[in-house]
């Protein structure tokens, strides 16, 4: 057996490593010292992660290596904005190949201990992130790339630092007022009317056709008429996160209330039990999978909703009134810092949402 | 005996209307069920015997003919609570443990929480589930669950245990087991029993008659006593009585099945 297993990261690492050496220095503020440095760090770690190590001393070489060599790029745009050579990138292209070695032995390693894997699922996906931002700040700024077109992302954390007040205040007016309120009175009705249309049939004959019209209204056909109704403040846009949310809630339930088996029905019959104590002790939890679908599709459409709906006229506040304006004005760096706040609001709602349903539906084959 | 039927139907007709044509799933059904019996419904499918057990459930009206449970309609003695029904699978509710499962009927029937206790460790207890009371019934066997599943049914005190291929599903090492636990259950609760099964050794181990149906239209080809006396281990099968019964069934089923299609 011998000391070295090759893999196909790492020699694509030493490779570009060793292209970068015809490309020194790597931009005009970077001296051939600090260039070299880089590939030497990029070499080693390469060659170390080939060796018979433990996968514990091989994922501390490679975080270390990666990290460090990625810093020093970045480092050496300061001053540098589009000057970076091709040996710059192939170094970045270096580092980042060890990343991903990083990431593959993280993910093939096996642990017993529940922390030890929960810490790994966590780690893995953080890495995924912090290279995604790596190459992106990298490759705008060594590029040159035009700040409109695309700004790097530390300009957008620059901007979101500097400007947490204007983004509180829209996400008061977008998320708390709009969103929050229309996401609860549209999802909530469309829930009563379900139910009550599963009581009285003549109410779903004539409420479901009537419901897929409106779901088929385009949004731009409604912004700017419940504008018109109900001014320009948040309650116009609530009321189109209403008419957005209503109909999928209404489906979705009436789905999960018909999916109920007919030995569970003919067994409740068995017992006597009266239409509200069938709905509430056995179509409701069968329904519950439905229900958080709706949910969940539900919490994305009133984001995109409320925040369309506020290009169609509303007070100067607000994250759509902040997006379409400040494109007006070429900030892109603030129309970016917004639809960050909008990634982490929507993730961070359907997370909630996705936990909820877990607690609620704990018993459904896909979570026993 | 002066002592009315617990079941009794007169000439019962049920015709299914379905989109093509119409479906004679009972013809002309006379049958009285004493109270304390233990009586199986036999025969291929398609016969009726799970529509006829249905009926007395009031889980099917018929079309015609008279039927009456416990000296009243099935309706009046399903809201009464009369008969207990237990279905070819458990139909326990995925997201109650095993004691709230037992518990629904009697929540239904507004029962107050310590009667409800007391009733849930009993019938448990009944069916061997003791210690199981805190499991989903995701956790259990398919012979355990089947088992809750009965434990539910006797939970609401009823005079009656209507069961449709109860351990249909089963495999036959479990489903001995199961019977043994129903006859020693039948001895103690004294309950009638009425049993809808296709297996021939099922019935004859289990029963005090056997009704044996033939289909098309679903009618009662000859019924059948079955008096092994109330002790029967399970070895009782091999003895030249029980074999004499069972050949005495299937010669029944022979008969009333037309091979003409």
């Amino acid at each position: 057996m011998s000391a070295v297993r090759p893999n196909w990261q790492a020699l694509a690492a030493l490779v570009t490593g060793l292209i970068s050496l015809a490309g020194l220095p790597f931009t005009a503020t970077m001296g051939t010292g600090a260039s070299l440095l880089v590939t030497a760090i990029v070499l080693v770690a390469a060659i170390l992660s080939m060796l018979k190590l433990r996968p514990v001393a091989q994922a501390i070489i490679l975080a270390v290596a990666s990290h460090f060599a990625a810093w020093l790029l970045i480092g050496g745009l300061a001053d540098a904005f589009g000057t970076a050579g091709f040996g710059y990138f192939a170094a970045l292209a270096a580092s980042w190949l060890l990343a991903w070695r990083l990431v593959t032995v993280l993910s093939e390693m096996k642990f017993i201990a529940p922390v030890a894997k929960r810490t790994i699922a966590l780690i893995v996906p953080a890495i995924f992130g912090i290279w995604i931002l790596i190459l992106w700040e990298a490759l705008t700024r060594g590029a040159g790339v035009p700040f409109v077109l695309l700004p790097p992302p530390s300009s957008i954390g620059a901007r979101i630092v500097t400007s947490t007040n204007i983004l509180a205040a829209d996400f008061v007016q977008t998320v708390v007022k709009a969103v929050l309120v229309g996401y609860i009175i549209g999802t909530f009705s469309g829930f009563l009317v379900a139910v009550m249309a599963d009581r009285f049939r003549f109410l779903a004959a004539g409420l479901l056709p009537v419901g897929n019209m409106v779901a088929a209204l385009p949004m731009i056909g409604i912004a700017p008429i419940m504008v018109i109704w109900f001014g320009f403040d948040w309650q116009s846009k609530a009321a189109v996160v209403v008419v957005m949310t209503f109909f999928p809630m209404l489906v979705n339930t009436l789905a999960g209330l018909a999916a109920t088996g007919h030995m569970e029905r003919d067994l409740m019959r068995t017992y006597g039990a009266g239409h509200w104590q069938v709905l509430a002790k056995l179509r409701l939890p069968v329904a519950m999978p439905f229900i958080f679908n709706a949910l969940k599709i539900n919490s994305t459409l009133a984001l995109i909703g409320a925040i369309v709906a506020e290009f169609f006229g509303t007070p100067v506040v607000g994250m759509g009134f902040r997006i379409s304006t400040e494109v007006g004005r070429m900030n892109l760096d603030m129309v970016w810092a917004e639809i960050a706040l909008a990634a982490v609001v929507g993730s961070l709602f359907y997370g909630l949402l996705a936990l909820a349903e877990r607690i609620v539906t704990f018993w459904h084959p896909s979570y026993r | 005996m002066s002592t009315l039927p617990v079941i009794s139907a007169k000439n019962l007709d049920l015709v299914f209307q379905t989109g093509d044509g119409s479906v004679h799933a009972l013809s002309d059904i006379t049958l009285d069920i004493e109270k304390g019996e233990f009586v199986s419904l036999i025969g291929p499918s398609g016969c009726g015997k799970t529509t006829l057990l249905r009926v007395i459930a009031d889980l099917e009206k018929p079309t015609s003919g008279e039927i009456s449970v416990n000296g009243t309609t099935p309706e009046k003695a399903r809201l009464d609570g009369a008969y207990g029904y237990v279905f070819q699978q458990a139909a326990l509710f995925p997201w109650r443990t095993i004691a709230k499962n037992v518990a629904l009927p009697l929540e239904i029937m507004g029962l107050p929480a310590e009667e409800r206790t007391s009733r849930i460790k009993r019938n448990l207890d009944l069916v061997n589930l003791t210690g199981f009371e805190k499991k989903f019934p995701w956790q259990l066997s398919g012979g355990m669950q089947q088992r809750a599943s009965i434990a539910r049914a006797l939970a609401v005190e009823p005079d009656m245990l209507l069961m449709d291929e109860p351990f249909g599903a089963l495999d036959e090492i479990v489903r001995d087991h199961l019977n043994a636990e129903l006859l020693k259950l039948w001895a103690t609760t004294q309950k009638t029993i009425v049993f809808v099964t296709h297996s021939i050794p099922e019935a004859v181990y289990l029963s005090t008659k056997i009704v044996v149906m033939s289909p098309r239209p679903g009618r009662i080809h000859e019924i059948i006593d079955c008096d092994l006396g109330a002790d029967r281990p399970l070895d009782i099968r091999e003895t030249p009585e029980f074999l004499k019964i069972a050949h005495q069934v299937r010669d029944g089923l022979r008969e009333g099945h037309s091979y003409d299609e």
